[in-house]
């Protein structure tokens, strides 16, 4: 699991890339959080476009940077969402919680 | 069912083994040609499976997992993930959705993404004893054995 981040008009993307498993995910719940408590956004965009496996962790992730982001009113975005963790997504109703299938992030 | 194919693998409950056992079961599955997706679920299943022996059967040491995969008549592809570990003493309550007892990094939703993604799901657990999952789906491929 391996991650870049970049800010641009008080808005985060996250570009996430690799597997995204239990095994990795603590810390990258960890890093994402860091990032909205240093940056302080008004939205972040998770773009899931370099990962190549995602299991239910993945939804604890999404979970987690919402959780964050409602602290600040603001809001999360998915993008770039290849299939199989998209799969894993809807089989959790995340499109409930959170705007889904931004292939650009939103402005 | 008489296997066409088997495969075991035993190994710690190391969470660096998630993806050594999703790894196992794609190589194995690839000879029954199998698409990208079905590929994908049985992966997913496997990781959901082998993380909750992980996670649940040994909260406080490092206990043996076990992997068998089997090729059975008729494209169907068994998994069944064995733990020795404290076992589960509420066993309606762990299949609910979004129900964990495995902290922030958790969703909840193992079982519920297990038993959409395979075919036949079944969970046997003795608390003290272990856990058994079994797990079967059906490929579409055509893949022979040679």
């Amino acid at each position: 699991m391996q991650y870049t981040s970049l800010l641009q008009d008080k808005r985060l993307t996250i570009l996430l890339s690799g597997e995204i498993d239990h095994h990795s995910a603590r810390e990258t719940m960890e890093a994402i959080t860091s990032k909205i408590d240093v940056y302080l956004p008004r939205s972040c965009v998770l773009d899931f476009g370099g990962v190549s496996f995602m299991d239910s962790s993945g939804i604890a992730i999404v979970i987690h940077a919402l959780r964050a982001m409602e602290e600040l009113g603001g809001e999360v975005w998915l993008a770039n969402i290849p299939a199989q963790p998209m799969k894993v997504l809807r089989a959790a109703g995340i499109e409930k919680l959170v705007r889904l299938g931004a292939e650009r992030s939103p402005a | 069912m008489k296997p066409e194919n088997e495969v075991v693998a035993q190994f710690p409950s190391l969470s660096a083994n998630e993806a050594l056992a999703r790894q196992i079961a794609a190589a194995f599955a690839a000879q029954l040609d199998p698409t990208l997706e079905e590929l994908g679920d049985l992966k997913t299943a496997v990781s959901e499976a082998v993380t909750n022996a992980i996670v649940h059967a040994y909260p406080e040491r490092i206990g043996p997992v076990s992997l068998r995969l089997r090729r059975l008549p008729g494209n169907l592809v068994e998994i069944t993930v064995k733990d020795r570990g404290c076992g589960i003493p509420d066993i309606a309550k762990a299949r609910e959705p979004m129900f964990t007892t495995g902290g922030a990094e958790r969703s909840g939703m193992g079982f519920t993404i297990m038993e959409s993604f395979m075919n036949s799901f079944s969970l046997r657990s003795v608390p003290g004893k272990g856990t058994t999952v079994r797990m079967r789906k059906k490929l579409t491929g055509r893949g022979e054995l040679g």
